[in-house]
């Protein structure tokens, strides 16, 4: 029986059972964190993403000095630093969901998730970065 | 694995046609999904004409008329033939139902029918659902309890407490959510789906079982449990009326509670 509806292989090709399948390795006991984590980001990224863009917006205009005036108020950097670390978090795990939804080879999966938590850790020291060399 | 084209064995051809008796003046085509595992042939939709004066009012009732009277070979599932039983869940006019709820009019144009999207299939508008069987049975979907029953006694409920299973006991097990949900599609082999998780809480909000731990411990899981985005096409597509997702997010909202 090499048939489906979708194309995705028959099953038969093993002779393991059902149940034995199905149970695999078993319950990893992780993932409520991560779920949870990226509702905690989302919310709190919605102050945060709303101040950053009336700030852009209020700021048109600015000077550099006065940007970086900006910048070096301790209530803004602060402000950045969250806004960053957020947005890099929420990246990351979003991310790595959708490619745990639709990247079935496992090194390939795994890899991929590394790729993308390495470049966001990456983009998100740089630009915390460039915050606390204008602020400190 | 997200899927997009159809392997060369599956595309399904043109099939035959069978024509409404002379003299049928309220006819209703059904384009039917036919495969047959012995012939080696494609899948094939095949059309037949039924005359709606002379047949009952669901689609089950047309099925059976049409493997009565025109082509004994169609293969489907059914028995009670009054949404209680499950076993007549198929893809009618794009929307996974029971062919004995649905009723033949309020499909306009033809009436498309096929099995259960994305399982194998067995015969014709029989699905293979051995997987989900085995999920079902790996939630163990029982009564757990350490404490010992009252002597010549139920266990008893108070109404609140038997009010938590309103809208978990009905469902049926006929799978139209799982086999409806795009995450079930892409990993069905590792994520529960939605017919099974509820039943998964219907365990866990039962105040007779005192297992609910073990039983959270064994959902949590980034592929068990959280390949549900609450896409809800298994809320719109079940025939009873019923909301897996919302079950779904109370198991979610356990997990997060005890994690603190």
């Amino acid at each position: 029986m090499s048939h489906t509806t979708s194309g995705q292989p028959a099953r038969q090709a093993a002779l393991q059972s059902p149940l034995g399948r199905v149970r695999g390795a078993g319950s990893a006991k992780s993932g409520s964190h991560h779920w949870w984590m990226q509702r905690v980001t989302s919310i709190a990224l919605l102050p945060l993403t709303i101040w950053f863009i009336v700030s852009l917006a209020t700021g048109a205009g600015m000077t550099h000095g006065e940007v970086l005036m900006w910048i070096g108020n301790p209530f803004n950097a602060v402000l950045l630093l969250a806004l960053i670390a957020l947005t890099f978090h929420h990246t990351a795990s979003g991310l790595q969901v959708v490619i745990e939804d639709y990247v079935n080879q496992e090194w390939l999966k795994i890899g991929a998730i590394l790729v993308v938590k390495g470049v966001c850790w990456l983009l998100g020291l740089a630009a915390a970065l460039a915050v606390l060399r204008i602020a400190v | 694995m997200a899927t997009f084209t159809l392997p060369k064995n599956s595309k399904i051809t043109e099939g035959k046609r069978h024509p409404a008796p002379s003299g049928a003046k309220n006819v209703k085509s059904f384009k039917i999904y036919r495969w047959d595992p012995d012939s080696g042939e494609n899948p094939r939709t095949d059309t037949f004409e039924i005359d709606l004066d002379q047949c009952g009012p669901m689609v089950l009732d047309a099925l059976i008329k049409i493997k009565n009277e025109v082509d004994s070979t169609l293969t489907f599932r059914r028995s009670c033939r009054e949404g209680i039983c499950g076993s007549c869940s198929m893809n009618i006019d794009g929307l996974n139902t029971l062919a004995c709820l649905k009723p033949i009019e309020d499909v306009t144009g033809d009436v498309k029918i096929h099995p259960l999207p994305h399982m194998p299939v067995v015969k014709d508008l029989v699905p293979d659902l051995s997987q989900i069987y085995a999920q079902l049975r790996s939630i163990e979907p029982w009564l757990k309890s350490d404490t010992p029953p009252p002597p010549d006694a139920e266990r008893l409920q108070s109404k609140e407490e038997r009010a938590k299973l309103d809208g978990l006991w009905e469902c049926i097990l006929c799978f139209c959510c799982t086999t409806a949900c795009p995450s079930y599609w892409w990993n069905g082999d590792r994520y529960l789906g939605p017919a099974v998780l509820l039943q998964a809480y219907r365990w866990i909000a039962d105040s007779r079982d005192d297992h609910t731990g073990e039983r959270l411990d064994a959902l949590e899981d980034p592929f068990k449990l959280y390949r549900c985005h609450t896409i809800m096409n298994c809320a719109r597509t079940c025939p009873k009326g019923l909301n897996p997702a919302q079950a779904i997010g109370e198991i979610k909202q356990l997990l997060a509670t005890r994690g603190g």
